[in-house]
């Protein structure tokens, strides 16, 4: 009975059950058949295991997007062009539909930016700003959903949350943990205030200036490449809109340039059957609202 | 030898164990508004909606996709972005939050980043684009005219089951 107590706290921790693994081992301490520092030990890995950015629930993910959007907007002004933003939310929210994570707290939202620099930023739970720069470098519908499915797959990869730095969740969820049962005091909230405003730099530094690791940029490649395969767009609308990027690339320029590897870096990391795919010629009518919506911008 | 066959076959039984428990328990809604459908794929009928906080009964899944019963009685399929293990509380002094349950087994609705926080940081950062935001968060697009804008410029999905 006491090895079934252990092992079941063992198989909890395995099975990434952090609860039941600390319920394992309160249990096995109690039986005699774990020392008070063995079940410290299987405690503490567990709360250091969840204190990470997949701990931070939808809602707050919600709030975070909020502020990181609201804050890129302070440096990169919004197209204000109600028809052309509302052709962009129809084709983005068709996108995000098919992805592997159709469902956020409030949803996916689109909007363009009013700058031809070449740039695109994904604010976590699924806030997309896409600038005028990179729509020119779109000849199509099928190529802007190839743009928009890239940033969805940041959203889906929390690649945003991913980029706040591990000391403030563990502080700001830490408080969290413990504060479960009653309201926060003020103290508490100013607590979170700061580690919610760090957070935020730490989001919009990455988006704005640094960029996300090559690995990230690959990894949202490869899902736009999925999502535009799932709704019916044209896979080759990718690799050509890359091509069309290429052309217009200044490395030393900012924007994209700073923060993505280069065109041709990305066009090299696609799978063979997408990058050696020749783009199909879109249907008149596709092709006639993308230029009724946005081919005057 | 023998000994540590059973000791494998126990350690076998105990994580079957764990799984069987995790896949009974009911999941809860994490997102605002989640969408019931008639079939696992983004093409399926959307029935009804489900609000944050909901329990929902596991009765099937398949690839990204979850077959749930409501606490209505209403079933359909859910994508799994929409549900979280955690049992959601949506007050403060809920009766679980005050029997102690721990911060990992409760997602506490309205806590840590919240409109409060949200509130603190505006004041402390004026010039963010709130109302901007506020704008975006305003263009919807609902799952109808999602498929009315696919069939109007000729994209034929192929599916995401």
């Amino acid at each position: 009975m006491k090895r079934l107590i252990v092992l079941l706290a063992l198989a909890a921790l395995l099975a990434g059950c952090g609860s039941v693994a600390k319920m394992g081992a309160q249990l096995g301490q109690g039986a005699g058949v774990l020392t008070e520092q063995q079940t410290t030990s299987i405690m503490k890995t567990t709360d250091a295991l969840e204190k990470t950015f997949e701990d931070i629930t939808p809602e707050q993910e919600y709030y975070i997007g909020r502020a990181v959007a609201a804050s890129i907007l302070e440096t990169y002004p919004p197209l204000d062009d109600a028809e052309a933003n509302a052709y962009v939310n129809r084709l983005g929210q068709t996108l995000a539909m098919a992805s592997d994570r159709p469902e956020t707290f409030d949803g996916y939202h689109f909007l363009l930016l009013d700058t031809d620099e070449i740039n695109a930023f994904a604010a976590p739970g699924g806030l997309i700003l896409v600038s005028r720069g990179l729509l020119h470098c779109c000849r199509g519908e099928d190529e802007l959903a190839a743009v928009l499915a890239h940033e969805i797959g940041h959203v889906q990869g929390k690649h945003g949350l991913r980029a706040i730095k591990k000391s403030r969740l563990t502080g700001a969820l830490a408080t969290l943990s413990v504060e479960a049962a009653r309201n926060l005091g003020n103290e508490d909230v100013q607590e979170l205030a700061e580690a919610f405003e760090g957070g935020i730099r730490d989001i919009t530094q990455t988006l704005v200036n640094s960029g996300y690791a090559r690995g990230l940029e690959s990894e949202a490649d490869a899902a736009a490449v999925t999502i535009l395969q799932r709704v019916g767009y044209d896979r080759g609308a990718l690799p050509a809109m890359l091509r069309e990027m290429q052309s217009r690339y200044d490395p030393s320029g900012p924007g994209f340039a700073r923060t993505h590897p280069s065109p041709a870096d990305r066009i090299a990391g696609l799978e063979a059957s997408v990058r050696d795919a020749a783009p199909a010629d879109p249907p008149a009518k596709r092709q006639r609202r993308f230029v009724a919506a946005v081919g005057g911008l | 030898m023998r000994r540590l066959r059973r000791y494998g076959l126990v350690l076998a039984f105990a994580l079957a164990a764990v799984a069987a428990i995790a896949a009974t328990r009911p999941l809860s809604v994490q997102v605002r508004e989640g969408m019931l459908r008639e079939r696992p794929s983004f093409l399926g009928k959307v029935t009804v909606p489900v609000a944050y906080g909901d329990r929902l009964t596991v009765l099937d899944e398949s690839a990204g996709w979850t077959r749930v019963r409501s606490e209505k009685g209403v079933e359909g399929w859910i994508h799994t972005s929409a549900l979280t293990e955690k049992r959601v509380v949506l007050k403060a002094g809920d009766a679980d939050a005050a029997a102690g349950a721990s911060g990992e087994e409760l997602a506490l609705a309205g806590k840590g980043f919240n409109a409060e926080v949200e509130q603190v940081f505006r004041a402390d950062n004026p010039e963010a684009q709130y109302a901007w935001v506020d704008r975006m968060a305003a263009m919807v697009v609902s799952a109808d005219e999602a498929a009315a804008f696919l069939a109007a410029g000729d994209v034929a999905p192929k599916g995401g089951e």
